[in-house]
């Protein structure tokens, strides 16, 4: 029925949208930043960046309706025949991400607006907004192209501007500036990393078409150009995705931006970066993997396991609620890797669903300390007592959230988790469902520090406790953690939307190339 | 004998490469080294541009021409028609579009292999590598300028760029803050 109503809808639009809806995805928010820049007043600003980020999600919608009906979608720049020209290419994989990022995008903006009012000087907030869009600009380049070295620019265009983003936090807290530059150093030396890879690819292929590398590299596996080209881009990308040993920038930077930028990058940039390892490792190199699967088994899986079960344990130390949230985002990346490195549709199928329900439980726990934030002043666990009392519905929603991310049933981080067990199962990894649990069980106890000091502990006395300018919960900013509450019940009923892409992903990927 | 002089001639002839990956583990050895911010920068800078200068290396021919078409025919209706041989002549592979220049660029970037790229009779070097590594100084001088800005920040904020210092002051900070 939903195919009925999407293709009615899609019949509403003028025909240059739907013929071009891919590159708009990418123009209008690159486009739009600068003009944001000119906005002299922080709220145009903001009302700009909510409807041009609106008008993107809608476009994400608009492909994914495409996507749905044709299989996959390709987008011809200026009519130049594939392996010359660039392409932007959607199918099941993408349009995941593409959603995410874009609903992530819409939704933070409008939790964001009262933390950023606060946070961020008057005069800095126009720059702060032009900035975030050419992010998630950066951000859906990545997602959407089918060119390997856009994928560099585009990567490159969203950490930049993630740079900026972070050290804004700097008037808050100086540390902002520092986990910026450290960022900036890692992130520069991962992208560099790639672009070797991509050189390196490049002299065995003679093209940077991405299905065309896939042609031309077959019967090349065993070059050992390639193969260091493809070990480049696996580390380059695994800074940027955060993958365990090189996740250093990650705590520092999530904990000490700005409310609203943390909120975001927690959701969509490890899991674009993410995107592009498995487009890589799967989709790019799938004509034979130049390490016959000993990357994968050897290197990928132990790293993955070894995030899991060190960084809970780093979270469960961690008195900086965000910085909790921080080491547990990487701890969950381990989830997702495991899933990638089995190697199997299965596993890449329950690593890409966890990859959905991590952006929705992230988001929600961090829009929520965002409002605890708000109100309350709120930054570390000791701050939280008592707040089930006086902020009881941001509370209830914090707390749904926080049972997702331990994979509670009837919450969307049960799915997969399960999926990935069974996809465990069926590989015969029995030490990956051992770890598993045993990352669930630290991942109970970190969640459990928090809401036990929230429900059980009394609120300290008005006086110690300097409330915000916020006397009230703004309504604008609990709007988008209640759906995102909500979806993390609603996916767990009905996981077929994200379930059914992920497969359809898996499927394409693992079964007989990118094409 | 033969052994050294073979091992001269690979000497030689990957001169560049060897340059590239000194430069590249330089930058790298700096970035990791230094506690100076400002270093730290300088150390990302060499790196970067060994990158810059493999991907200049790769798209050398030697003995390769600039690659400008010479011989473009003029058709009547003002078409451009490039014919040009790809792959050692093998095929041949005939390009038409409204400027001349774009499609020397398309058939030339046609070509599967490295080594050798003719155009109408005449060698050229591969200009993609070159358009490539245009757009990464462009995001390295970016990259740069928001570095260099964040030192300034730093420096206001902290009162030094040393790493160490700055890893102190932060920690004392933390310390504060539980106290």
């Amino acid at each position: 029925m939903s195919a009925l109503i999407a293709s009615d809808l899609l019949a509403l639009l003028p025909a240059w949208v739907l013929l071009h809806a891919a590159v708009l995805l990418v123009v209008t928010p690159l486009l739009s930043g600068p003009i944001a820049l000119l906005l002299s007043r922080g709220r145009l600003a903001w009302a700009w960046a909510l409807g041009i980020s609106i008008i993107t999600f809608a476009l994400s919608l608009v492909l994914y309706a495409q996507v749905m009906e044709h299989g996959s979608v390709m987008y011809v720049f200026g009519n130049w025949a594939p392996p010359v020209g660039i392409t932007y290419n959607i199918d099941a994989l993408n349009i995941l991400i593409l959603l995410i990022v874009a609903g992530m995008g819409v939704l933070s903006l409008i939790n964001g607006l009262p933390s950023v009012m606060q946070e961020i000087e008057p005069k800095d907030q126009a720059p702060f907004f032009a900035a975030f869009m050419l992010c998630l600009a950066g951000l859906m380049g990545v997602a959407i192209t089918g060119d390997a070295f856009n994928v560099f620019v585009f990567l490159e265009i969203s950490s930049i501007s993630t740079y900026i983003l972070v050290a804004m936090g700097g008037r808050q807290d100086r540390r902002a500036l520092t986990s910026s530059f450290n960022y900036l150093i890692l992130g520069t030396i991962g992208a560099t990393f790639f672009v070797i890879g991509l050189g390196l690819v490049y002299m065995a292929t003679g093209t940077l078409n991405m299905a065309d590398i896939t042609i031309q590299l077959q019967g090349q596996s065993d070059s050992r150009v390639v193969r260091a080209g493809f070990a480049f881009i696996v580390i380059g990308l695994g800074l940027k995705t955060a993958m365990f040993p090189l996740h250093t920038w990650l705590p520092g930077a999530y904990s000490y931006a700005p409310t609203m930028v943390g909120t975001f990058l927690a959701s969509t940039a490890t899991k674009v970066a993410f995107y592009a390892m498995v487009r890589f490792i799967f989709g790019v190199f799938s004509a034979g993997e130049p390490f016959d699967g000993a990357l994968l088994e050897l290197v990928l899986a132990p790293m993955a396991v070894a995030a899991m079960i060190i960084c809970s344990v780093q979270a469960l130390y961690q008195t900086d609620l965000r910085k909790l949230l921080a080491y547990s985002s990487v701890a969950q990346l381990g989830y997702m890797l495991l899933g990638l490195s089995m190697g199997t549709a299965a596993g890449l199928s329950a690593g890409l669903l966890h990859l959905f329900n991590h952006a929705l439980m992230k988001g929600a726990l961090f829009m929520g300390i965002g409002i605890f934030a708000l109100c309350y002043g709120v930054r570390r666990v000791p701050d939280l007592a008592g707040l089930g009392k006086t902020m009881p519905v941001t509370a209830a929603a914090f707390t749904v959230s926080g049972l997702s991310l331990i994979g509670m049933p009837l919450t969307a981080g049960f799915v997969s988790k399960y999926y990935l067990i069974i996809a465990a199962l069926e590989r015969g990894w029995w030490w990956a469902v051992a770890a598993i649990l045993a990352s669930s069980v630290l991942a109970i106890f970190y969640v459990w520090k928090m809401v036990e000091m929230m429900y059980l502990h009394e609120a300290p006395k008005a006086k110690s406790r300097a409330r915000k300018t916020h006397a009230k919960v703004p309504l604008l900013a609990l709007i988008p953690l209640l759906i995102l509450a909500v979806a993390n019940v609603w996916f767990f009923f009905d996981a077929s939307l994200p379930k059914g892409l992920t497969d359809a992903a898996a499927a394409a990927l693992l079964g007989g190339g990118a094409s | 004998m033969s052994s050294s002089i073979e091992f001269w001639q690979y000497l030689t002839g990957h001169f560049n490469y060897i340059v590239v990956i000194t430069l590249m583990m330089t930058g790298l050895y700096i970035v990791i080294s230094t506690g100076n911010l400002v270093k730290k920068l300088v150390g990302l800078g060499v790196f970067q541009t060994a990158v810059f200068q493999l991907y200049i290396t790769m798209g050398k021919v030697s003995g390769g021409q600039p690659p400008i078409l010479e011989g473009v025919h003029e058709s009547a209706s003002g078409e451009a028609v490039a014919t040009t041989i790809a792959e050692h002549g093998e095929a041949a592979v005939v390009a038409a579009t409204e400027h001349g220049e774009q499609a020397v660029l398309a058939t030339v970037s046609m070509a599967k292999t490295m080594d050798e790229v003719l155009v109408g009779g005449v060698l050229y070097s591969n200009p993609l590598p070159h358009v490539l590594i245009l757009t990464a100084i462009v995001v390295g001088v970016a990259t740069l300028s928001v570095g260099l800005a964040l030192v300034v920040r730093i420096r206001e904020a902290y009162g030094t760029i040393e790493e160490d210092e700055l890893q102190e002051a932060n920690y004392q900070h933390a310390k504060g803050a539980l106290s």
